[in-house]
């Protein structure tokens, strides 16, 4: 008997979401997950993958379950929420256009709150739902976590935004973001060659993987591009938010220009405290800055003239077509980390078209294959022009500088 | 002038952690327990007036005016609700209840107003006050974060040394059973203390959140601890001990950040800590209490 009613229940359950997939499409439950209700995302996350699955169930070469991973609520969540739209828009994209070799994507995102432990948790989850490739973690601590489990089970990852050193030493995992040392050489070579400043302050939080790998490799690079470093200046995660004294003593060595290489949400305040100071050095940050401008209740004129190192601009002709469609199916800009991840997902499509993986093959078989793939493709992304990988899978393309005028970034 | 400029900012900070650790103090003092929730009740009053004023758009006094109800109430509640049923049970039985009730109001925070941070719109409109040709700057929220202090320093040790409310609490932070036979109600002078320590986190959640402008459900939690050490710095129980303990927390934490290292100035702050305790183990200005054999 209870056999029965359970049977019962799971085939009104199963009618209940095809009637959902079929009846209102799959653009108004993603929408919702990419939305302002940030409790609901995770939620959502598996009914889109539910209402995908209807319409791709059709398809000839079966369906390629893709795993996504970022902080969908909390501090970062500017970063996760635009990686799952990203990775969402660009599957549905592959899927209109007939798949990769008529193999189906469908994406499932699962919320890991930045945090190491709840996005192994996030991995499992998704593991149990059949991923067959990982295109997560957001964040550097939390991928790094994930790094060494996918490298155990031997699952394909590749990270959209996760640019600490460490997130790509397995040997199946790859990234499309710039590692930190890269994005800390990169930000010195710009502010020397461009001649921004002579006298710069840096102001970075030790408490993250990802400033200090990017503070050590800006150091390090500023005396070969006669920059003097003036102040060096650290807070911590229990400290991120007085930041008088970092400010009075670059404010106090001249700094010309003050080097963030930290998240925006703590930008945010730095900028409020500068501007109550008096002190309007160029701000200059990192990827990590990107999604400043959506801090709720923040004066975005504060940001007036910050700089930023990201591969990725709105404005851009190559970006024009993507932006459109973004804001029309999610509401928002899309950020940098959306386009990583619509990059992530569309290397992932370039690799199985390369590789001739199939739809049926288990996650340590689509990882073997796609692993070696990786570094035979060429993609022409949103944050890079030709982009290539290398076997030890950092990419290889070229950084842009952004400045914010009137409120949206514009390409230096 | 750098110097001076930190040790403003570091009074300015400290004289937050000595209104958070009044709240402490009072209660420690009286009721004999350490209300760990009293960091949140700050997150608690910022989302208030956060509500109010950015939200709603009402003026900043109003949104002050509402938090100061909302903690009151707030602080009043909990103590009948989860401390009062505990009055007679082991101090660690009380403590424990003290986390729960911080993890409770945090994971309410949460799910309510979700975990992204918000930026906090100062409640105070005085502009910065400019000295030495604009190089010494003091900006209106500290100007008013050390005046709110002294005014509520003043204020409360006239209410507990002149009024018959104030000596009731120091006869039951005296003795509990004596009191009550003098006719005391000792459950409401608790709850008193409880509100009073309530309304004063509020206030220094509008402080903190002026000053330091981020607001998320962990905002308390960080000045609640720091405060808290403040409190047993200057001797947990005495109410100058508070405001001393306060001070000397906020500038040491200051002058460290700014002439040893901004990396260890929580590692300087917290040794600091244990210096003090095994010199002095009931704090700076904390009493001496011979045991009784």
């Amino acid at each position: 008997m209870k056999k029965l009613i359970t049977l019962g229940l799971t085939a009104a359950m199963v009618a209940s979401l095809t009637a959902c997939g079929g009846g209102s499409g799959a653009d108004a439950t993603t929408a919702a997950a990419g939305g302002d209700s940030t409790t609901a995302a995770a939620g959502t996350g598996d009914a889109t993958a539910a209402a995908d699955n209807s319409g791709a169930g059709e398809a000839a070469g079966g369906t390629f379950k893709i795993g996504v991973i970022g902080p969908l609520t909390g501090p970062a969540a500017a970063y996760g929420i635009a990686v799952q739209n990203g990775a969402d828009l660009a599957v549905k994209e592959i899927n209109a256009a007939g798949g990769a070799n008529g193999i189906m994507f469908e994406a499932n995102a699962q919320d890991d709150e930045h945090d190491a432990q709840k996005s192994v948790n996030a991995y499992n989850t998704l593991k149990d739902w059949g991923a067959q490739a990982i295109v997560g973690s957001t964040t550097s601590d939390p991928c790094i976590a994930v790094a060494a489990e996918t490298s155990n089970d031997n699952m394909f990852q590749i990270t959209p935004s996760g640019s600490a050193v460490e997130c790509v030493s397995p040997e199946n995992v790859f990234r499309v973001c710039f590692a930190d040392p890269d994005q800390g050489t990169a930000s010195a070579v710009y502010i020397g060659e461009n001649k921004l400043a002579s006298k710069v302050a840096v102001i970075y939080d030790s408490s993250t993987t990802y400033s200090s790998g990017i503070r050590e490799a800006f150091v390090k690079e500023a005396g070969n591009q006669g920059i003097e470093i003036v102040a060096d200046e650290a807070f911590t995660a229990d400290n991120a938010t007085d930041f008088s004294v970092q400010l009075d003593k670059a404010k106090d060595a001249g700094a010309e220009l003050v080097f963030l290489p930290i998240y925006y949400q703590e930008a945010s305040v730095i900028l409020k405290q500068a501007h109550d100071k008096d002190f309007a050095p160029v701000f200059f940050g990192c990827d990590g800055m990107d999604g400043i401008l959506t801090v709720e209740n923040f004066d975005t004129s504060l940001a007036e003239g910050l700089m930023l190192l990201t591969p990725f601009s709105t404005t851009e002709e190559s970006s024009k077509a993507f932006t459109e469609d973004y804001v029309a199916a999610y509401g928002i800009e899309p950020n940098q980390f959306a386009a990583d991840s619509y990059d992530a997902v569309y290397a992932i499509k370039a690799a199985v078209e390369k590789s001739g993986v199939t739809a049926d093959m288990s996650y340590s078989d689509v990882c073997d294959a796609l692993k070696g793939a990786m570094t035979e493709i060429s993609i022409d992304g949103l944050t890079g022009a030709g982009m290539t990988w290398n076997a030890t899978g950092e990419p290889d393309k070229a950084p842009k500088a952004v400045k914010i005028v009137n409120g949206v970034y514009e390409m230096q | 002038m750098s110097f001076l400029s930190y040790l403003i900012n570091g009074i300015s900070l400290g004289s937050i952690y000595a209104i958070i650790a009044l709240g402490y103090t009072m209660v420690y003092g009286i009721a004999r327990m350490l209300n760990f929730a009293h960091g949140d009740i700050i997150m608690v009053g910022g989302f208030a007036i956060f509500t109010m004023v950015s939200t709603l758009g009402m003026a900043p006094m109003v949104g002050v005016v509402t938090a100061v109800a909302v903690c009151t109430i707030l602080g009043v509640t909990i103590e009948f609700v989860a401390y009062r049923p505990l009055r007679g049970a082991s101090s660690l039985a009380v403590l424990i209840t003290a986390i729960g009730v911080s993890y409770l109001l945090q994971n309410l925070a949460l799910l309510i107003f979700g975990s992204n941070a918000r930026q906090f719109t100062s409640v105070v409109n005085i502009p910065s006050l400019k000295l030495a040709d604009g190089r010494l700057s003091i900006s209106g929220e500290t100007m008013v974060t050390i005046a709110a202090c002294i005014v509520i320093m003043i204020a409360l040790t006239t209410f507990i040394n002149k009024t018959k409310v104030g000596q009731a609490m120091l006869a039951v932070s005296e003795d509990k059973g004596a009191a009550a036979l003098m006719g005391i109600n000792v459950n409401r002078t608790i709850a008193i203390t409880f509100a009073i320590g309530s309304a004063l986190a509020a206030v220094a959640g509008a402080l903190l959140c002026s000053t330091y402008p981020s607001l998320t459900p962990y905002t308390g939690s960080m000045p609640g601890i720091k405060a808290f050490v403040a409190a047993v710095f200057g001797g947990i129980g005495s109410i100058p001990g508070a405001l001393l303990g306060g001070i000397i927390l906020g500038v040491v934490e200051n002058l460290s950040k700014a002439y040893i290292s901004s990396q260890l100035s929580d590692a300087i702050v917290f040794s600091l800590l244990i210096i003090i305790l095994l010199v002095r183990p009931t704090g700076i200005m904390g009493k001496k209490i011979n045991e009784k054999v």
